[in-house]
């Protein structure tokens, strides 16, 4: 029965409220510090996913197309719910549901079934196939299953089943994302390159990013500009649809004719290099036009190159209207700067964001102090230090990569800052170091409408400003003593 | 149940429910159809066997939304303990996206004294390829280094941990030695069973295995020692029950598991009773506690003045005179408070009717809490249920309404189009679905970032709640006047 652990029977003792400050203390030294560093195997409050969750944001973004997800079904509600809890919004998608008899003889029969249900009851024009661990490790041959799915007629001839191999044992939601999206782009374009064609058009690829804001700036951009384009893994009216009574299992996406039709493109823009690594590398070996990958439009600089780069591309000046908006933006930033300067940050988050939010903050004079990835590389960290040791107010900043959360608290208990940015799963930390957390990345479970703010382009840059600045006033307000509130801030 | 009890809603009838499943069926392909219809019905409350088959493995492609028995053993059993480490063994994601996700709320203070944390072996390639056993007593010499105060160490093993035949249970065994304390394996990968239940059952089996016995509480044992089973303290609902048996005259000596504390789990053995709020995760539990040691359990329901009533009643049958005059006296001083609540909700709720589609044992508990209120449930399913729910269930529900286990989203759908409730009580994977329908909706696993609504301290919130949902203002603006 009981005590198989050969332990002896003691009595109950709880934790002593001496034992327990004792112990709270300590975990905000240095001495801490040093032992939380020196872990080898044990990983605590990564501040990333696995690669099936970026696979079905990616999928999400082309119209009527259902996400399917290879492997158990506890996987796909994971993924759903942390996509719902984000955005606020339905999240549909349906998995293969394999079980124990699947890991004996493979998850060939609940694909086949599982494609020819969705087909039946939700009517998608696309099934994008993605794994989770289980099909990865009995090594299913997905790509094999498909085929055989349409000799047995389980899928219409012609019907659209891209699948990427998302094992959640290697890379992160990142590296998910950018392999459902060169698996939907490798489909889609399937025979479609024409000799000659040109759809004149902007193929835009934004990455893993989830701030539904982020894309309708962008094509209010392109609109400005009056730029033609398609925009590839559009979530924007997925994951922000109306409320209008009706629910909609499409309610969005890239419309999968231009999606095919991007490889005549004049040329493909990339934000987000590292989201999109592989898909861009196999895009300059297929795609018509030019090809260019930038960082993420965040802060004015990297927002004007990105106004620049689409100038350059399409040999259109940069509207009067955005050199305005520019000038707001810095009009903004110049009117803020002394709630800003010289405020130490941490921040953490996704490859793709982090240079970003660090240009920002060294535009506002501001100390990025602890730069974190939990799933990090080299050449990010390259990206990193070259940005921080190109500003005098870099030089406090200390990089780390592949670390997690537990390892920044400790970062933040023994080498205080202001503020940190990242996402929600920071927030223990940042109460615990009684600091503000600005809530920029991806997930956001615990604000509303965070996710339809832009923070790209300038109006970015205004919206983050606003959100640092006046809370910071905040605090002031709320913590200072009486003699100093004042009217005026 | 007698003829006259049974519960009518005007305009549904046994005919008019097959009728609607039929329907709802027909776009499935033949083999879906076969596996699907078994698993919706008419509800009979004089039924004498299940209504509905439950408890099968999930149709592929439906869109259920069951999770895993990694989900039921983590999220679910082991998770709401405070005070050990729970490791999620195996890649990140499983323990990622079970971080904080539950609402079960502990005390104590986080990375000292609870551990309401994502703690993973991040398994790589690597861990896939060489086994990650070595890696695994590694890690728990660091949670023991870095957590001093963890009282235990649950590894709860996410898919490929089993797949790879990796033998955790050898581990834990060794360094429970090396470390002398507790470190419990739990093969609960998510591949195991058909559903979340698969893991509540195997966790069950581990505190079986692994944790009752190995301690002893230090004060006498009395008479009115019980231990409250299946609360896992959803927005607080321990912090509501706890202090109202304590003010019957009970001395709650364990809570399982929420914000539960591992020694006291472990001293259980020694309680006189175990109340059993959710009777599907915990039930194996109270089975081997009776059987073992001869402690009586009891299924109560907190849910709703009148339930609560009952449930203290049936409660204090087991006990004596004191506790009996403590009941009376404590129900005749909440009877008033909840009445200015009923006065204050119904008029606005009275009606309305409500759809169900949740877990544990919300399908059915809730159901007199809506009824205080006044509101009928005309649709109740479970996600991961067995036929033993469904057959406390049926009595609960009113005659003829549809019962549906396992429901895709495609038949819940449908179902709400055809009965147009006046709230859906699902989960976070259902809401933002019937929100956009331009319905009413509450989290009836997480009570939607609220709570708590166990018991008398619950029910005000639940109206209060309730009544926000159905009659916000909001639901007014839907359709645009243009």
């Amino acid at each position: 029965m009981s005590n198989e652990l050969g332990l002896k029977v003691k009595p109950v003792t709880g934790i002593s409220p001496e034992d327990e400050a004792r112990v709270a203390a300590w975990i905000n030294t240095e001495d801490y510090k040093l032992k939380n560093f020196a872990r080898q195997a044990l990983v605590v409050n990564p501040a990333h996913a696995c690669q099936p969750l970026g696979a079905e944001l990616c999928a999400h973004g082309f119209a009527e197309t259902l996400p399917l997800v290879h492997g158990s079904q506890g996987c796909a509600s994971y993924y759903r719910s942390t996509l719902n809890r984000h955005f606020r919004e339905p999240a549909p998608a349906v998995s293969s549901a394999m079980s124990e008899d699947g890991a004996v003889f493979g998850g060939q029969n609940n694909l086949h079934e599982a494609l020819e249900n969705a087909l039946a009851l939700y009517k998608p024009k696309m099934i994008a196939v993605f794994t989770s661990c289980m099909p990865e490790i009995i090594g299913d041959d997905v790509s094999a299953f498909i085929k055989n799915a349409r000799q047995k007629g389980c899928v219409p001839p012609g019907f659209l089943v891209p699948h990427a191999n998302t094992p959640s044992f290697t890379g992160s939601h990142v590296h998910g994302y950018d392999s459902m999206l060169l698996a939907i782009l490798q489909t889609l374009t399937e025979g479609k390159a024409m000799e000659g064609r040109c759809t004149g058009k902007l193929n835009f690829l934004a990455g893993f990013d989830a701030n539904t804001g982020n894309y309708r700036e962008y094509k209010r951009i392109f609109s400005e500009f009056g730029i033609p384009f398609t925009f590839l893994a559009d979530i924007s009216e997925v994951f922000d649809s109306p409320n209008d009574g009706t629910y909609r299992v499409y309610p969005g996406g890239t419309p999968l004719d231009d999606a095919a039709d991007s490889i005549n493109g004049k040329a493909t823009l990339s934000v987000a290099p590292y989201a999109t690594s592989k898909t861009m590398v196999w895009i300059k070996e297929q795609y018509s036009g030019v090809h260019a990958s930038l960082p993420m439009p965040l802060g004015v600089a990297r927002t004007d190159a990105f106004m620049l780069k689409l100038s350059e591309l399409f040999d259109k000046p940069v509207p009067a209207s955005l050199k305005a908006e520019r000038g707001r933006a810095v009009d903004a930033m110049t009117d803020a700067h002394q709630y800003m300067h010289g405020k130490r940050f941490a921040v953490y988050g996704d490859p793709d964001n982090l240079g970003g939010f660090v240009a920002f903050l060294l535009e506002m004079g501001a100390t990025p102090v602890h730069l974190l990835c939990s799933k990090g590389s080299k050449k990010l960290e390259r990206e990193l230090r070259a940005l921080l040791d190109g500003s005098p107010y870099g030089k406090a900043g200390k990089i780390y990569m592949n670390r997690d959360l537990w390892h920044l608290r400790s970062l933040l208990m023994t080498d205080p800052v202001d503020a940190m940015i990242g996402e929600t799963h920071g927030k223990f930390a940042a109460r615990d170091a009684k600091i503000p957390l600005f809530r920029f990345g991806f997930p956001i479970f615990d604000r509303v409408n965070l996710h339809r703010r832009p923070i790209i382009g300038y109006q970015g840059v205004i919206n983050m400003v606003t959100e640092i600045c006046n809370k910071f006033i905040d605090i002031k307000d709320e913590t200072c003593e009486d003699r100093f509130f004042e009217m005026m801030r | 149940m007698s003829e006259a009890t049974v519960k009518k809603v005007d305009g549904i009838t046994r005919e008019s429910t097959q009728a609607m499943i039929d329907r709802t069926l027909q776009v499935y392909p033949e083999k879906a159809k076969a596996k699907r219809a078994p698993h919706l019905a008419p509800n009979d409350p004089q039924a004498t066997s299940p209504c509905v088959k439950s408890n099968r493995k999930t149709v592929p492609g439906v869109m259920s939304a069951r999770g895993c028995a990694y989900a039921g053993a983590k999220g679910v059993v082991w998770g709401p303990i405070r005070d050990m480490v729970h490791v999620s063994h195996g890649p990140v994601g499983c323990g990622y996206y079970s971080w904080g996700t539950r609402r079960n709320l502990m005390s104590g203070i986080n990375g000292v004294s609870n551990f309401a944390m994502q703690m993973t072996s991040d398994f790589q390639e690597k861990d896939i390829v060489y086994g990650g056993d070595k890696k695994l007593a590694v890690l728990l010499k660091e949670v023991k280094d870095l957590f001093p105060l963890a009282k235990a160490i649950s590894v709860l093993s996410e898919c490929p941990v089993g797949l790879i035949g990796d033998d955790i249970n050898a581990v834990a065994k060794r360094m429970s030695q090396e470390l002398e304390l507790p470190v419990i394996p739990c093969n609960c990968e998510g591949f195991r069973g058909v559903s979340q239940s698969l893991g509540h059952h195997i966790s069950n089996d581990t505190i079986r295995d692994y944790v009752i016995e190995t301690r002893e509480f230090v004060e006498e044992a009395g008479p009115y020692d019980v231990a409250l089973i299946g609360d896992y303290n959803i927005g607080g609902d321990v912090w509501s029950v706890k202090p109202l048996l304590e003010e019957c005259g009970f001395n709650v000596k364990a809570t399982w598991t929420g914000d539960g504390e591992i020694e006291k789990i472990a001293a259980t053995h020694k309680v006189k009773l175990a109340i059993i709020h959710c009777y599907r995760s915990m039930n194996y539990m109270a089975r081997v506690m009776e059987e073992k040691y001869g402690i009586p359990w009891i299924e109560l329901n907190f849910f709703g003045p009148t339930k609560i009533r009952q449930s203290l009643r049936k409660l204090a049958e087991r006990f004596d005179d004191r506790i009996k005059e403590n009941v009376e006296k404590v129900i005749a001083k909440y009877d008033p408070i909840m009445q200015s609540v009923l006065d204050e909700y119904r008029p606005r709720l009275e009606g309305k009717k409500v759809m169900l589609y949740v877990g544990g044992l919300r399908p059915r508990h809730t159901v007199g809490a809506y009824e205080d209120l006044g509101m009928v449930v005309v649709g109740s399913g479970y996600e991961f249920a067995h036929g033993d729910d469904y057959e406390r269930t049926s009595p609960e529900m009113p005659d003829a309404t549809v019962l549906y286990d396992d429901a895709s989203e495609y038949e819940l759908e449908k179902f709400v189009q055809e009965l147009k409730p006046d709230l859906v009580g699902s989960g976070i994977k259902e809401k933002y679905l019937f929100q956009k329908m331009g319905l009413p909706f509450r989290q009836m696993h997480s009570w939607d970032y609220s709570g708590p609504y166990h018991a008398y301290q619950g029910f005000p919130v639940f109206a209060r709640d309730i009544d926000m949902a159905v009659n916000s203002p909001t639901w007014k603006l839907v359709k645009a006047p243009f």
